[in-house]
Parts: structure tokens; C-alpha cells; sequence
């Protein structure tokens, strides 16, 4: 054992005393933050749960009073705006954190990064009220395809910057080895590059997507909501966050029973992209390997 | 001490001395700047055919910005600026006109690390031929079985070539990377210390398979291990930096002549281990 004046026993004791203590408080800041989220999911399960059955997927809301009805029209809403927010964002975003990964100290670079920590940064309704008056006020009418574009801007963030991230994990040789064998640059992006980032590429968009799902504020000024059906990008529509805030403000108890059952609806679709997104990444990493863990 | 004297070339060459020796490339007056800094000093080196010429000297002297220059990666470097002549076959490489693509086709690189795509074995050596326009299926099975073959590999992964290229060991991705190099028949191959990230069993693999695809190959080596140019190079180059921090050339010759009675001092005290 240690008999050095400096390695008294005293010293391991404290020693071992603060490597338990420190190990239990990042135990116990787990549970806490764990907890939250149980109980979030849990009451939200339990309070919808009860108001789900197959009308209220099928069907269109009824006038206040009458039983039975859905929020199809929010699912179709929700799927026309946030499908549009992600075409547009997706291969703009992708393109742009490429440029980005590429050119990090150019101007240009610069400005894309400051630029999309400076707008992920903006409350969503700030974007609402922007698109509101550059899209809605000058067509005189609310529209979905106003509200895919106010979700577009929500998701470019998040995209270019995870897309930055990811190609930046890609190592150098990887493209130096495409290169060696004669590729052109975006030969060697196209099929090497973005294939080795692809996995956390796709995270970052299903990421992007659960944000723009859940927002409810912008589409106040865009898609504005509409309780019949429509599929008309020219026109209003209802999306599942905006249903949400629409039931659960009114003084009926039905609604608010609604209300809970459409917000679970919303995580479990937030929840089986995800899981979807989960499923292609582990099926490339096992096919493919990965360089970038 | 004693693998320094496991030389491949015979005692009493000396390269004045050899005959019918081909050459292939020929490097004439390269300097390398990186903005205004010269990272290499006016390099006179010769480049002989179907032979292994081995670049040493101590870390950082520019090894590998010359390993470089000759397959144009340097142009990869924005500051990067190269001056003089790299021929080969008599063709300058080294011009404003000259077709990189091409370039790069006939002169193939190795890494230092194994650096497969992250895609099938077999995607990985087709890589290469797909970028030149080959695309029918039996082509491409013919090459795939002929570079693999070639790198010592085939009988390892003849049977899941379906596999991911980054499923196989260190070693065997290293030749993965050498199949992947040969499948487009390059005239030329640079390694640049391709055994550094191996273990000695792999790093005898790969000297082996040197040593066989030569025949067919002129190889250019930049290795840190002085009994690895020993044991598989013909000649062998040695580097220095010079009072201005550029690397220069101090000595070319025959790998026995380097390693058992070089001319230049620098040189003796290197391969010796005095310094480096």
C-alpha cells in the first residue's frame, strides 16, 4: 500500500468520497430530467387517449354540441404544409451547409452561418407575422402554401447547419481519395461525400421536421386553418398544432378532450418519423459502415 | 541493426552504374510555395520505370507535398503554388492545359490511412471505372476480380463483395484502397506511408504486394520507416530541410548505395539514426 506522506489514506477516502458523489448527481440529473418527459408523454397519452377511436382520423370536426368528428382535415393540412416547408428547405438547406462546410471563412460562408444562428434564434410568430405581410397581405388571402413556406424558413436553419456538421465529420481523406482517382468536386460531394454524412444528414431533417410539425403560432397568420376539407395549397388550411390551440382555448369539454387526443396524435407522427429515420440509419450503417459514427 | 542490410538491390550498382533503365518520370526543378512561404526547393528527381523509388528524410521536410505534387493533390490547397516541370513519359504535368482528370487516372495514390469509401467492397474498386464511362456489368465484375486479385486480396472477400468496405480489417482496407487504385490502370502509384497506420504483419502484406504489382507498375513510396525503403525499394531519395525551412533534395541513388555508403553526410547520419 501507499505510505508516501502525500498518499495518505485520507486522501483516497476524499478521493473516493467525490468520484461517488459527483457519479450520483449526474444519476440524479438524468432522473430529473427523464421525469418531465414521462410524465409529459404519460398525460398526454392518458388524457387523449380516450377521445381517439377511427372517426377521428376519417372524419371532419363537427359544429360544437354535436358528438363523433376528427381533425382530418389538420392531418391533411398538417402533411400539405410541413411536406411543402421540407421540399423547399431540404435541398436548399443541404445545398447551402455544403457551401457552408466548404467555404467556412469566405463572406459568404460567414454570413450563412451567422445568418442561420441569428434565425434560429427568432421566435417562430416573428416569422408568421413576417410572411403574413409579404405573402397573405399582398394575395389578400390566407393560403397552405404560405404556411409550407413560413415552415421552410423555420426548418432552413436547422438544416444547414446539421448538414454543415455532418459533411465536416467526413474526413478529408475520404474526398482526397475520390479525388486521387480522378472525380470532380461535385462528383466526389455527390457520391461520396454526402452518402458518408448522409446518416446524420437525414437526422438533422427529421429534426428540422418535428419543429416546423409542432408550430402552431405562424400558422395563425399563414395557413390560418379551416374546419371543412381542403387540398388546395391556394387556400386556408387547419394543421394539427394549429387544432390544438383552437380546442383547447374554447370553454368545451369535448374540445379539450380533443385537444389532448390531437396533441398525442402529433407526437406519435413526430414519433414514428423519427423512428423510421432511426431504422434507415441503422440499415445503411449495417450495410454501409460508417466513417463517422 | 540488421534489417538495414536486408537490401533488395545488389551491392556494387550504384545508379551510374545501371543499365536499361526506363524512365518514367521525370521531375525537373519543383518548388512548391504555399502562399509566399517555399515548402520545396528546386527537386531534380528521376523516376525510373517498373521500379520502387522510395522518398525518406525526417518529419516535415516535404515528403509528402512532393508525393503530392506529382498526381496535382496539391492543387487542392488554395495557397498552394507549384513551379518546374513533372514529366511523364516526357509529357509536362505540370501546366495550366494539362487534363487533371487524366492525371490522376495515370498516376494513383495510396493513403496513409485506409480510407475506403464507405460503400460495398465491391463499389469501392468500381469507383475508379465508372467515373471513366464503364458501366456493363461483366466489365466491371472482370475488373473488380482483376484488381483485387492483383492486391493480394480476392480470396479474402471473393465471397462478400457485397460487404461494406469498412467491415474488413485495417490491412485488408489498405488493399482494398491499393484494388481501388489499380482498377482504373494507372501507369503510376503513389503511397504515401501506406503501412504507418498497420501492424507489422499487415505492413509485410502490403510490402509483398509491392513488390509483385511492380512489375506491371512504377511505385513511388514516401515512408518514415527507413527499413521499410530498405527492404522494398530500388532507390531511394532523401530529403532534408533546408536554413530557409524548404525541403530540398540532398541525395538520390541506388536504395544499397543510401543505406551503405551514401555521399552526403546528412544522408549517413540519418539512415544510421543519429538524428530524425
Amino acid at each position: 500500500m501507499n505510505t508516501s506522506k502525500y498518499m495518505s489514506g485520507n486522501r483516497q477516502v476524499r478521493r473516493k468520497f467525490i468520484n461517488t458523489f459527483m457519479l450520483t448527481m449526474t444519476i440524479v440529473s438524468t432522473v430529473i430530467v427523464v421525469i418531465p418527459l414521462l410524465w409529459i408523454l404519460g398525460y398526454v397519452t392518458q388524457q387523449g387517449l380516450p377521445a381517439i377511436n377511427l372517426a377521428f382520423f376519417t372524419e371532419l370536426p363537427t359544429p360544437v354540441g354535436v358528438t363523433g368528428g376528427g381533425v382530418l382535415n389538420a392531418i391533411i393540412g398538417s402533411l400539405m404544409t410541413v411536406g411543402l416547408g421540407a421540399c423547399i428547405a431540404a435541398p436548399i438547406g443541404i445545398l447551402a451547409g455544403f457551401y457552408a462546410a466548404a467555404n467556412p471563412n469566405t463572406t459568404l460562408g460567414l454570413l450563412i452561418r451567422f445568418g442561420t444562428d441569428v434565425i434560429s434564434g427568432v421566435p417562430s410568430i416573428v416569422m408568421g407575422i413576417f410572411a403574413y405581410t409579404i405573402i397573405v397581405l399582398p394575395q389578400r388571402h390566407f393560403s397552405a402554401y404560405s404556411g409550407g413556406i413560413v415552415l421552410s424558413f423555420i426548418m432552413l436553419p436547422i438544416i444547414v447547419r446539421t448538414t454543415e456538421e455532418m459533411l465536416k465529420l467526413v474526413p478529408d481523406t475520404l474526398r482526397e481519395a475520390s479525388l486521387a482517382l480522378g472525380a470532380a468536386e461535385w462528383k466526389t460531394s455527390l457520391s461520396v461525400v454526402l452518402p458518408a454524412a448522409f446518416n446524420g444528414v437525414l437526422t438533422g431533417l427529421m429534426l428540422a421536421i418535428a419543429r416546423a410539425a409542432g408550430e402552431a403560432a405562424p400558422m395563425l397568420f399563414t395557413a390560418f386553418g379551416n374546419p371543412f376539407m381542403n387540398t388546395d395549397f391556394n387556400q386556408p388550411v387547419s394543421t394539427l398544432p394549429h387544432m390544438i390551440y383552437v380546442y383547447a382555448v374554447s370553454p368545451y369539454a369535448d374540445w379539450h378532450a380533443k385537444a389532448w387526443a390531437t396533441a398525442l396524435l402529433l407526437i406519435v407522427l413526430v414519433f414514428i418519423s423519427n423512428i423510421l429515420a432511426r431504422l434507415t440509419v441503422w440499415w445503411r450503417v449495417r450495410q454501409l459502415g460508417s466513417v463517422t459514427r | 541493426m540488421q534489417p538495414l542490410l536486408n537490401l533488395k538491390s545488389q551491392p556494387s550498382e550504384g545508379i551510374q552504374n545501371q543499365q536499361n533503365l526506363a524512365l518514367k518520370m521525370n521531375i525537373q526543378n519543383l518548388s512548391v510555395y504555399y502562399g509566399k512561404f517555399r515548402a520545396l526547393k528546386e527537386i531534380n528527381l528521376r523516376i525510373y520505370a517498373n521500379k520502387i523509388t522510395a522518398i525518406i528524410g525526417p518529419s516535415g521536410c516535404g515528403k509528402s507535398t512532393l508525393l503530392r505534387s506529382f498526381n496535382r493533390m496539391n492543387d487542392l490547397t488554395p495557397s498552394a503554388h507549384v513551379d518546374g516541370e513533372i514529366l511523364l513519359d516526357g509529357e509536362n504535368l505540370n501546366t495550366a492545359g494539362a487534363d487533371i482528370v487524366d492525371v490522376r487516372r495515370r498516376i494513383g495514390m495510396v493513403f496513409q490511412r485506409p480510407n475506403p469509401f464507405p460503400k460495398s467492397i465491391y463499389d469501392n474498386v468500381t469507383y475508379g471505372p465508372r467515373l471513366y464511362g464503364i458501366r456493363k456489368k461483366s466489365d466491371l465484375d472482370e475488373i473488380v476480380e482483376k484488381s483485387l486479385k492483383q492486391a493480394a486480396l480476392w480470396d479474402e472477400v471473393k465471397d462478400k463483395l457485397n460487404q461494406s468496405g469498412l467491415s474488413i480489417s485495417g490491412g485488408q482496407q489498405q488493399r482494398l484502397c491499393i484494388a481501388r487504385a489499380l482498377a482504373v490502370e494507372p501507369e503510376v502509384i503513389l503511397m504515401d506511408e501506406p503501412a504507418s497506420a498497420l501492424d507489422p504483419i499487415s505492413t509485410l502484406r502490403i510490402e509483398e504486394l509491392m513488390q509483385e504489382i511492380v512489375k506491371d507498375y512504377t511505385i513511388i513510396i514516401v515512408t518514415h520507416n527507413m527499413q521499410q525503403a530498405a527492404r522494398v525499394s530500388n532507390f531511394t531519395a532523401m530529403m532534408m530541410i533546408n536554413d530557409e525551412r524548404a525541403g530540398t533534395l540532398v541525395e538520390f541513388d541506388d536504395t544499397h548505395v543510401i543505406f551503405t555508403n551514401p555521399k552526403d553526410k546528412r544522408t549517413e547520419d540519418y539512415v544510421t539514426g543519429r538524428f530524425g
